[in-house]
């Protein structure tokens, strides 16, 4: 019995790395004539021209990159916050119903979020928020140019939305399992209850909120259908987060039916490639960041 | 002979549930108290009132007064109780960091190294712990490196590094070696010089060997306290004399 239930699980647990394995072979071969084109210059080239056959992944990555990174920016702080106050600065009652609520956010489809942000968060950032920063800052480069409401700003702060769940529900998980003993020996020294928050129990849980970091990263860097339809969807790089831009999921999703050319086609499977290496590069880091900062 | 802390009619309840009855008990200088009895009898609970560290949990609502130096540590500021009655807790508990740091902590957020430096601070703290040897060429090194029996040394010497005037220990050998066990014990006696002591134990053995009072715990009341050689070789009441001989518990 032992033998079989062993067998039976190391076969599923193989099949995910066969599934995976497959899925980079499938997008190695389906990429061949766009690798065969562009070589390497596919991921400098800033060029996307159906018309001519002209193809570069440059500013998807960037809008890829930019817009998870200015979600992770509005969505960290305020995530771990929330999960602090869930976990630490108030009752079970209250942290229940609230860790509910927003369990409940993480399982709404990205499209309700999409159609959510083109009815209220794209008038809200053209009307108020851009030109607010706009007047605030002056106008510096990266909030320059006509505030659209769309852009790489605008797909941030949805994509924060979407990701703060994560980050909230996963991190207060982390802060729930630290051993009551550690935040009571920094109490027992003469802690108020803030510094032994501060000082044991979040030092104590930091992999689990690091991991949920992560955790939204990932989901923030593949997340397509809600980014479609507020990234304004054109492939250019800009400076200012205002400017309409464009990611690698949204393209693939946006053009791959109207695909007609073997090379126009086999440049999005390529750019499928890029994201996933993209995802392995950067957990990686995350891996490696784990273990440096656990090493003392 | 002085009382360095005294407790009076102290009752503690956890919600509905009365843990503790009226629980009146001296503590003196410079000496070790025991606190004995079975298993949810109440020492803990006591012995978790003293520093005030009950009131972290919910619905806890304690009754009675306590006094440290005739002062009552429900009029004092909770963070300065616990810096001058100090806990070491059931198992060894370092913080995360490096055995420094673990010992550090405590003089650093207590605004305590005006005077000296965190190094002398902490090899101080760790010489009284009976660690500094062993522990002197790697005191950047994480405190989990260490055994059991170090470890829970170090959270002695984290609980020092504040000066408390009584140190409390919540069963802090039961999670150690017979071996670890003994050094503990030692250090315990030697450290009557800097402080008060109130140690929760299992083993009466254990109560035997270090205190110099013992006080007896039976269904959330104190049953009994005296002299440690009296409680053990003549004691008053029969259900003392009960759990010290093995009937029950």
């Amino acid at each position: 019995m032992g033998k079989l239930a062993a067998g039976v699980t190391r076969l599923f647990a193989i099949s995910i790395l066969a599934i995976t394995l497959l899925l980079v072979i499938q997008l190695w071969l389906h990429s061949y004539e766009a690798r065969q084109k562009f070589g390497l210059g596919f991921l400098t080239s800033t060029l996307w021209n159906p018309v001519t056959d002209e193809f570069g992944a440059l500013p998807f990555l960037y809008g890829t990159v930019i817009t998870s990174f200015l979600a992770l920016l509005i969505a960290v702080p305020l995530g771990v916050g929330a999960a602090i106050f869930l976990a630490e600065l108030t009752g079970p009652k209250l942290s229940e119903t609230l860790t509910f609520l927003v369990e409940l956010l993480a399982a709404v489809p990205s499209v309700i979020f999409g159609l959510l942000a083109i009815f209220t968060l794209v008038p809200f950032m053209r009307n108020y928020v851009q030109p607010g920063l706009q007047r605030v800052t002056g106008g510096i480069a990266i909030f320059s140019g006509h505030p659209y409401g769309v852009g790489y700003l605008t797909a941030g702060v949805i994509l924060a939305v979407m990701t703060f769940p994560f980050i909230i529900s996963v991190s207060r998980e982390a802060l729930l399992a630290v051993p009551r003993e550690q935040r009571e020996a920094a109490l027992a020294v003469g802690a108020t209850q803030w510094e032994a928050t501060w000082d044991a129990v979040i030092p104590f849980a930091r992999l689990g909120i690091i991991g949920s970091i992560f955790l939204a990263l990932a989901r923030a860097l593949g997340e397509t259908m809600a980014v479609t339809m507020v990234i304004g969807n054109n492939p250019s790089i800009r400076a200012s987060l205002f400017a309409p831009g464009y990611t690698i999921a949204s393209v693939i999703a946006n053009e791959f039916t109207e695909a007609t050319g073997d090379v126009y086609l086999a440049a999005l499977v390529e750019l499928g490639l890029v994201l996933f290496a993209l995802t392995i590069i950067i957990n990686g880091l995350a891996q490696l960041l784990i273990r440096v900062t656990t090493k003392r | 002979m002085s009382s360095k802390m005294s407790a009076k009619n102290v009752s503690v309840s956890y919600g509905p549930f009365q843990a503790l009855h009226d629980v009146t008990l001296d503590f003196e200088a410079n000496k070790i108290t025991a606190l004995i009895g079975p298993s949810g009898c109440g020492k803990s609970t006591f012995l978790r009132s003293l520093n005030r560290i009950n009131e972290t949990e919910r619905d806890t609502r304690i009754e009675g007064t306590i006094t440290l130096n005739g002062e009552n540590i429900f009029d004092i500021d909770v963070t300065e109780i616990r810096r001058r009655v100090g806990m070491v807790f059931q198992r060894p508990n370092p913080f995360p960091k490096s055995i420094f740091d673990n010992v550090a902590y405590g003089p650093k957020i207590n605004g305590m190294l005006t005077g000296t430096t965190a190094e002398e601070a902490v090899e101080s703290s760790l010489r009284r712990a009976a660690l500094w040897d062993e522990v002197k060429d790697k005191l950047h090194d994480s405190a989990y490196a260490l055994s059991g029996g170090q470890q829970q040394r170090l959270c002695i010497a984290r609980a020092l590094a504040v000066n408390p005037e009584v140190l409390l220990f919540d069963e802090p050998c039961s999670a150690l070696d017979p071996i670890a066990t003994a050094r503990i014990e030692d250090l315990l006696v030697g450290l009557k010089e800097h402080c008060t002591m109130v140690i929760v134990t299992h083993n009466m053995q254990q109560a035997a060997r270090v205190a110099d009072d013992t006080g007896f715990f039976l269904l959330g009341k104190l049953i009994e306290h005296d002299k440690t050689d009296l409680i053990f070789k003549n004691p008053s009441k029969r259900e003392t004399e009960d759990y010290i001989t093995g009937r029950f518990g």
